[in-house]
């Protein structure tokens, strides 16, 4: 087990710096440059500016010197705002952290659940209006359903904040980021239910004589939520990271907002930490999907 | 049983246990009843065994579902029940998962979980078809010598006539769901009075004569959703005759032992009489 960590961090690095030198040389291949603006800088400010942040040479010594300030930690500071990336990041984590991970735990269970439920009621009413609702969110995009709840919930009904610093303005971003995976947890866990409720081995445990409800938590679900865990896991990644459109509807400063300002801005270093932080995450998120598997299921071995 | 999905259900007759007709029983007596009353082993043990617990686990919760003991108990009760069954090395096994055991071995963990709590009757569903041949006779063997042990009662299911030879003290032959022919073995092998079972028993390649072609019984299984008038077999019997259209044959006593739905027997006057059979009786 430990071995097989050491390889997949191992690996890990491997990918993280591919995604690194692609990232690097793509975003210099944008026409345009950080200090292109509007407002025309002199051509002296300019030079200066470049030479101060090594933008005059080549873009390959340009990447060595990327890579050697990474090997030190240094993520350097902004384009725009001259603020160290490494605090601007981890504040935006932060947020964005948090949103996530609520969205996510409240998308695995209540769709586990619902999954459950549905399978069991097959084709009666609760399945029926279980499916209406999982084709519903999986088909509507997020900003259209982002932007009902607003409208229901904060201007109609009055019920909750449109945006304030309380920790109330945060429950309809969770709800519509975990709107989505939601169903998709749901669906995924009826269908591997109702294929799990038909295997032998659940006759077996009826024939010994266990009850329903003992059969369908422990014999059933446990292999249920084999294929539920493969989607977990880089759904997690994504929610971690920061949802463009429900941080923007929602004006909350997480990743998702700033990777994109970091892009429209070419501002280079932001963007390189953010895809490296993006990477590591989901990095981290398949590997504790793939420790999870072996945990549920004794049959795969990690090697 | 009571374990087959929804569209399965019992349209009439009795099942008696012990006097008491257990197509009454409530959903929690029938739980109660399985596995502590009536046990079943299964045709396929590669894939009825839950693949993400350990024999260990699923052999304990057999025995904790009928009874209050505590887990230390389950465990030496089933390290015990592995070694009945003919397991070496138990307390290894127990720790292991259904992927690491053989075939062989996968069958007689189930035959251990089968009879942890001592059922009365032991059912067994074509436990040898998934298995070679070799190692369908030492299950085989293992399950009469279990049962002499134990004093219990085993329901084979099979259509393998060798099994049933060696095996069975009475036969139920069925076709289509009714009952054909019930007798003693010896009956029912040297005396077969209903045609479906003699087909059966013109089936088994003869080992003697090699050269000899096999005697099939024409036709396919008959279709369950859609049932004959008549004798259910009547479409692929040779000798079928008007009556087997439309109507099913009654069971008429052969003998002491023996009886046959088969309107042949009507027929040809094979059978015992009311008076006669009570005296035989």
């Amino acid at each position: 087990m430990t071995r097989y960590i050491v390889k997949r961090v191992l690996l890990a690095i491997v990918s993280v710096f591919i995604i690194c030198a692609i990232t690097f040389f793509a975003m210099n291949a944008i026409p345009g440059g950080p200090f292109n603006s509007e407002k025309a800088l002199s051509e002296a400010t300019k030079q200066a500016l470049e030479a101060r942040y090594n933008l005059d040479k080549p873009v390959p010594v340009q990447f060595v010197l990327y890579l050697k300030n990474l090997m030190h930690g240094d993520f350097g500071v902004s384009l725009k705002t001259g603020r160290d990336i490494k605090d601007t990041l981890l504040s935006c984590f932060k947020v964005s952290g948090r949103l996530g991970l609520t969205a996510a735990v409240l998308a695995v269970i209540t769709g586990i659940i619902l999954g459950s439920l549905a399978a069991l009621f097959r084709n009666r009413l609760i399945d029926r209006i279980i499916v209406f609702f999982t084709t519903l969110f999986t088909a509507m995009p997020s900003f259209v359903f982002a932007t009902f709840l607003m409208l229901i919930f904060c201007i109609t009904l009055k019920l909750l904040p449109v945006w304030d610093a309380s920790s109330k303005s945060l429950i309809l971003p969770v709800i519509a980021l975990a709107a989505y995976p939601t169903a998709y947890v749901t669906r995924l866990t009826k269908t591997s239910m109702l294929d799990s409720l038909g295997q032998d081995y659940i006759r077996t445990a009826r024939a010994k004589g266990v009850p329903m409800v003992k059969v369908i938590f422990k014999h059933a679900l446990r292999n249920a939520l084999i294929p539920v865990i493969t989607y977990v896991g880089p759904m997690l990644a994504y929610i971690l990271t920061g949802s463009l459109v429900v941080e923007n509807i929602f004006t909350i400063g997480g990743l998702g907002q700033q990777f994109v300002k970091s892009i429209n801005n070419r501002d280079y270093p932001m963007i390189m930490a953010t895809t490296i932080f993006l990477a590591v995450v989901m990095v981290i998120c398949n590997l504790l999907s793939d420790i999870a598997y072996k945990v549920v299921d004794p049959r795969i071995t990690l090697d | 049983m009571q374990i087959l999905d929804g569209n399965g259900h019992i349209t009439q007759g009795k099942v008696l246990f012990k006097g008491e007709d257990i197509t009454k029983y409530t959903p929690k007596q029938m739980e109660d009843f399985r596995g502590r009353h009536c046990a079943m082993i299964f045709q396929d043990p590669m894939t009825s065994l839950n693949p993400v617990y350990t024999v260990g686990n699923q052999i304990m919760e057999a025995i904790t579902t009928h009874n209050k003991v505590s887990k230390e108990d389950a465990r030496k009760k089933a390290q015990e029940m592995l070694e009945l069954v003919g397991i070496n090395d138990a307390p290894r096994r127990l720790k292991q998962y259904p992927h690491e055991l053989s075939g062989g071995m996968r069958q007689r963990v189930m035959i251990a979980m089968a009879l942890v709590s001592e059922p009365s009757i032991l059912i067994a569903d074509e436990p040898t078809t998934a298995l070679d041949v070799t190692i369908q006779a030492q299950i085989l063997e293992l399950m009469m010598e279990l049962q002499k042990k134990l004093g219990m009662a085993i329901i084979i299911v099979t259509h393998d006539l060798g099994v049933i030879a060696q095996m069975s003290d009475e036969i139920v032959v069925m076709y289509g769901g009714r009952i054909c022919e019930r007798g003693t073995a010896e009956d029912i092998f040297y005396n077969p009075c209903h045609e479906y079972t003699k087909g059966l028993l013109r089936s088994i390649p003869s080992v003697s004569n090699m050269k000899k072609k096999l005697v099939p019984i024409a036709g396919t299984p008959i279709n369950l959703l859609n049932m004959p008038k008549g004798c259910a077999f009547c479409a692929r019997c040779d000798n079928a005759m008007k009556i087997c259209l439309t109507q099913v044959p009654e069971e008429v006593r052969i003998d002491k032992t023996h009886l046959a739905s088969c309107w042949i027997n009507i027929r040809d006057n094979k059978y015992l009489h009311t008076e006669e059979a009570e005296v035989k009786a």
